[in-house]
């Protein structure tokens, strides 16, 4: 196993990769898929099993009508062909998180089929293709317990919770997506973004990756360039956020360049993406793929759904997020590249809820696009869900314009907001933000800055009147930012009997 | 096709079968392993034995041309039996763990999955 | 008054308890007096719930003093129900160790049904391990023996039920058929067994064995009796999705009317393939007996032939083992159930492996083999593929059938009660035992097994099949023969 990874750049020169997705969202209806059990997240362990979704010898599925119209929706808004029939079937293997040891599911008759997304990213347009769309039952959930890391290796026994057994969860599987080139890592982050959106714009899952109901695999392979023939693909899973897909995806390029460049082979595994190193590593080892021994579900009929009813589906499907981004970018103002780099971001909706709110569109685009983004990218989480409000950023930059509050100052405003989820004005006021211009106010702070430097006020009366900004400087420092920075260098030179 | 089926215990005679249709005691030990049973050797012996005679008997379904025959997985012809999205009461966790081979903090315990070389 | 009234039948006894004649709390003592008398010797019972059933016959008593109606036409009456329905709070096992001691917490909605009805279920009964087998010998807890003569077995794998109810230790029963296990143990203890129509009664709660041939049925000493429990058990419900959503026929008064003795217009079709070499010879004269019996009372009969029939018992073989080896996985040492092996030592897949040799019998496990080895990728499309093909072969043979016949007839089994240990050694000789049950089971069509005379003194039966959801001509059909035999069967059985 080679250990030095060639640099990036370097891999797509030598090296087609082909990338392919599998997500699977936990959707957010009322009750399990099988059974009526509460599908909510965060209950007491077991406190929400019943015979069915626990397997008990004699329980019986019957399927949430609500699921399989959420499954249909997905399914229409990636312009997928819906299944005139279809089946359910048993997918068998064991595993203490599975109550019957076998999970129901779909095979060789999925719900939804042959469709597509357009993913934007860096001027391109690239259209994913979408495979299938299924439904399923999601499992319980296992804690390893006695080892060092709460991983499954090294623990000495573990214990299981079925409250998540039998939630409905939907499986969506791109088509292998050839082409990206060094763009890969990014267009597959890019294809998250645009489902996790698209999603929640159906309203049929809360997809929060950090919370599980919205999983993703990334497939990644490399072909020599020039080859004919796809590389060997490696799937890797415990992929927890946006940025987790785009790393994974990276560093699985480098990782099979390096394989491939020293001549061996790319071996078809299962890998795991550690996020606090960015790497991946090989899953157990299994002698041979396991076989499911799929076959038709007998305890579940036929889906069989109405093609009029699927047309009204379509009918009563919201603005898709590429068209609201579109409008949005009009209603705007933006360009083609701004609305790009919102989109990239993930802030179109937050700029747009900020001009809503009265703030002009640049300037939000401004703040979201820099500031805010900075802040959430250092807490490490996306930035719809920093804890600040569009309104709240809106009042921000109105203080800005009005000359309450310098870009400085106005920051510190939304620090305070972030830290303490107070409204900016109680912020402003607690803190004291507002930016003082008062000559008297300032008066002490110039003394001692002059005072301090005496070098550097020789320099000054001796006309280099340039060096005042490190008095400047030292004044916006003892007043905390707050300082009115012209007023400030005004004064000083008054006070030094220089002119400019 | 025989008008009449076949005599009591007249298992293993399968002349004229499409397909091999015997199975020998490594496969037996690997399905065993594969549905998490442990056979001991003589269980391996004997029902190597018992298996290859009855597979060779079932394997007569492959004597019937069904190539353009629908298979037929539910014998009634229902289809889009569903339940609306309601929410039902759960069992109690105590009756449930009550029953469990072992339970610790709400939970269901199980051995450790994993050899510790893995 | 206690001899007398576990000779009466269901119906007698519920008219007596409606009419206050007799109270449900004396009737259950007498039927628990002859469990404690003669079970020793059947072993019909894995478990006794006398509490149980005190308490429930005391509350048909209640409802009658204060003047409410009977909560059904079978308020008061006992029965024994096949240990692989799940009942609250009350031992269910299945026949196997490897849940010996689980209590469910949940009834079955078979068992909701019965409970609402007023029937007191005096315990649960013997059974071949996970309803696999034709004997009862596959119970972890020794068998059941035959009424009729305590060396042969009561058929299986419902034989704990057909042994009580042919013993008197119950008017009814309640057993499961997913190839013949209502039917074959009914035809070898003399008694009157049915097999729904797929669908037609709810399998919430009946433990899984191949989910898309099990169905839950009546055991009785007549044929009204059978009827009756029949229209308490079954109907719609929404708990099983594979339940039929339509009214349940007027079975009782099919059997009523059958009684009258008329079968003019009816059209009976003999099956060729069920007969001939394997079958005795008493069985067969039998069945002809009757069939001529039928026709007296102006049945017309012809011989149909249905070729796919002679597939049934290999493509059953490979679908029920099938669907049982992914059934049966649940039983892994984790939820509930046996845990072997667990010393702290031992991984997770080794403690299920151990659990699960020690839990299930040989049956079982020969079973969960070759279901998993029919389901393997390779060898799908020849063997489960394949049969479910076979299948569909069969059900067109039905429809076929059913265009000159509208019932269908045949021994109920090959052969009369088989000696306990004849046949374990040789699973082929065993599989036998259900030729003529299975094609019915395959289809999905009803199936009753009413007594038609004896050989070699011991019971045998006709079975009697109709289409999809025509269970009344059934009941029709097998009431009339009962009729011009003149009194049951059962009567003639031994004491014990």
């Amino acid at each position: 196993m080679t250990t030095t990874l060639p640099p990036y750049e370097e891999v797509t020169t030598r090296y087609e990769p082909v990338i392919g997705l599998e997500t699977h969202v936990e959707l957010g209806t009322a009750s399990k898929m099988f059974c009526g059990c509460p599908a909510t997240f965060g209950a007491e362990p077991n406190t929400q099993i019943c015979p069915v979704c626990l397997g008990l010898p004699g329980s019986l599925p019957v399927a949430n009508a609500k699921a399989i119209e959420y499954t249909v929706l997905i399914g229409l808004a990636l312009n997928c062909r819906i299944a005139e029939w279809c089946r359910f079937a048993r997918k068998n293997y064991f595993y203490p998180d599975m109550p019957k040891n076998f999970q129901i599911s779909q095979y060789d008759e999925p719900l939804c089929v042959e469709g597509w997304l357009d993913v934007e990213t860096e001027g391109r347009t690239v259209r994913v293709g979408i495979e299938r769309v299924h439904l399923e039952e999601d499992t319980g959930k296992t804690s390893h317990i006695g080892g060092s890391t709460g991983r499954i290796h090294g623990a000495t026994y573990s214990l299981v919770d079925y409250n998540r057994a039998g939630i409905p969860l939907v499986e969506i599987v791109t088509k292998p997506v050839p082409g990206t080139g060094a763009l890969a890592p990014v267009v597959a982050k890019a294809y998250v973004t645009e489902l996790r959106d698209l999603l929640r714009t159906l309203d049929v899952s809360d997809v929060r990756m950090e919370q599980g109901s919205l999983r993703c695999d990334v497939n990644v392979s490399l072909t020599p360039r020039g080859a004919t023939e796809w590389g060997t693909r490696t799937e890797t899973k415990n992929v927890n956020s946006l940025r987790s897909v785009e790393r994974a995806v990276r560093f699985e390029m480098q990782r099979q360049a390096a394989v491939l460049d020293a001549g061996e082979r790319v071996v078809q595994e299962t890998r795991h993406f550690h996020e606090n190193t960015g790497v991946t590593t090989a899953g157990r080892s299994k002698e041979e793929a396991t076989d499911y021994r799929y076959f038709p579900e007998p305890d579940l009929v036929p889906l069989a759904p109405d093609p009029d009813w699927v047309e009204s589906l379509r009918g009563r499907l919201p603005e898709l997020p590429a068209a609201r981004r579109r409008r949005v970018a009009e209603e705007l103002g933006a360009s083609e590249f701004e609305l790009q780099s919102m989109a990239n971001a993930g802030v179109v909706d937050l700029v747009a809820a900020t001009a809503a709110a009265g703030a002009p569109a640049a300037e939000a685009r401004n703040w979201w696009l820099g500031y805010l983004t900075q802040k959430a990218n250092e807490a490490g989480v996306e930035p719809a869900e920093l804890a600040i409000t569009p309104e709240q950023v809106a009042r921000v930059i109105a203080l800005v314009a009005d000359g309450g509050l310098s870009t400085g100052l106005a920051r510190q405003a939304v620090d305070g907001v972030l830290q303490t989820g107070d409204g900016v004005d109680a912020v402003v006021a607690a803190r004291g933000l507002r930016r003082v211009s008062d000559v008297d106010a300032l008066g002490a702070a110039v003394d001692q800055a002059i005072a301090a430097q005496p070098d550097v006020v020789a320099k000054i009366r001796g006309g280099k009147t340039a060096a005042v900004g490190a008095l400047v400087g030292a004044v916006m420092k003892a007043t905390r930012g707050q300082a009115d920075a012209t007023v400030v260098r005004t004064l000083i030179l008054d006070r030094l009997g220089a002119t400019e | 096709m025989p008008d009449n089926p076949p005599a009591v215990g007249a298992g293993g005679a399968t002349a004229g079968v499409a397909g091999r249709s015997g199975i020998t005691r490594d496969e037996v030990a690997h399905l065993a392993r594969l549905a998490r049973l442990a056979v001991s050797e003589q269980e391996l012996d004997v029902f190597a034995g018992q298996l290859d005679v009855i597979l060779g008997s079932v394997a007569r379904v492959q004597e019937v041309a069904a190539a353009d025959i629908p298979p037929t997985s539910h014998a009634v012809p229902l289809t889009n039996v569903m339940r609306p999205d309601e929410v039902r009461p759960c069992l109690a966790r105590e009756a449930v763990l009550a029953a469990a081979p072992a339970a610790e903090d709400g939970r269901f315990r199980v051995p450790r999955i994993l050899d510790e070389e893995a | 008054m206690s001899d007398e009234l576990t000779r009466r039948t269901a119906a007698e006894i519920a008219a007596l308890v409606a009419a206050g004649k007799v109270s449900a709390v004396e009737v259950a003592r007498a039927h628990l007096d002859r469990i404690a008398a003669v079970d020793a010797r059947v072993h019909a019972f894995l478990h006794v719930d006398a509490d149980g059933a005190l308490a429930a016959a005391a509350v048909v008593d209640a409802r009658r003093s204060a003047g409410e109606p009977p909560a059904s036409p079978l308020a008061g009456v006992p029965l024994a129900l096949k240990d692989v329905i799940v009942t609250e709070g009350v031992p269910t096992t299945c026949g196997s160790k490897i849940l010996d001691g689980w209590l469910p917490p949940y009834d079955a909605t078979v068992t909701a049904r019965l409970k609402a009805a007023g029937v007191v279920v005096l315990g649960k009964t013997n059974m071949d391990e996970f309803a696999m087998g034709s004997s009862t010998e596959n119970s972890a807890y020794g068998p059941s023996r035959n009424p009729w003569d305590l060396s042969r077995v009561p058929g299986g794998s419902s034989g704990g039920s057909a042994a009580a109810v042919a013993a008197y230790q119950a008017p009814l029963g309640i057993g499961t058929d997913t190839g013949g296990s209502i039917r074959q143990p009914a035809a070898v203890c003399g008694l009157v067994g049915h097999k729904p129509t797929y669908g037609g009664v709810s399998r919430y709660g009946l433990v899984a064995f191949s989910s898309s041939l099990d169905q839950a049925g009546p055991f009785g000493r007549t044929v009204l009796d059978a009827a009756l429990l029949h229209e308490v058990i079954a109907g719609h419900d929404p708990a099983d999705s594979t339940s039929i959503d339509a009214p349940v026929p007027p079975l009782a008064q099919a059997a009523r009317a059958g009684a009258a003795g008329d079968l003019a217009g009816l059209r009976i079709g003999v099956v060729r393939e069920l007969g001939g070499e394997g079958y005795q010879p008493g069985v067969e004269a039998s069945v002809r007996e009757a069939v001529a019996t039928l026709e007296k009372v102006g049945a017309a009969v012809h011989e149909v032939s249905c070729p796919a029939f002679g597939y049934a018992l290999p493509a059953y073989y490979l679908i029920a083992p099938s669907e049982c080896s992914s059934n049966l996985a649940r039983f892994d040492a984790v939820r509930y159930g046996l845990r072997v092996g667990d010393d702290g030592t031992r991984v997770l897949e080794e403690v299920m492996a151990l659990t699960r040799a020690a839990g299930f019998g040989p049956e079982v496990k020969r079973r969960i083999i070759l279901g998993t080895y029919a389901l393997s990728s390779g060898y799908y499309d020849a063997y489960y593929g394949q049969a479910q093909k076979v299948r569909t072969l069969i059900s067109r043979d039905f429809a076929a059938a059913w265009r000159s016949a509208d019932v269908l007839v045949s021994p109920s089994t090959p052969t009369v009660a088989f000696g306990i240990g004849e046949r374990v050694d040789d699973p082929m000789a065993m599989y036998a035992a259900d030729l003529c049950t299975l094609p019915a089971s395959l289809a999905g069509v009803p199936a009753i097994s009413v007594p038609c005379g004896l050989s070699e003194g011991l019971p045998v039966g006709l079975q009697v099949m109709a289409p999809a959801l025509a269970d009344d001509r059934c009941y029709r059909v097998a009431a009339a023969l009962e009729a011009a035999a003149g009194r049951p069967l059962i009567d003639e059985v031994p004491p014990l």
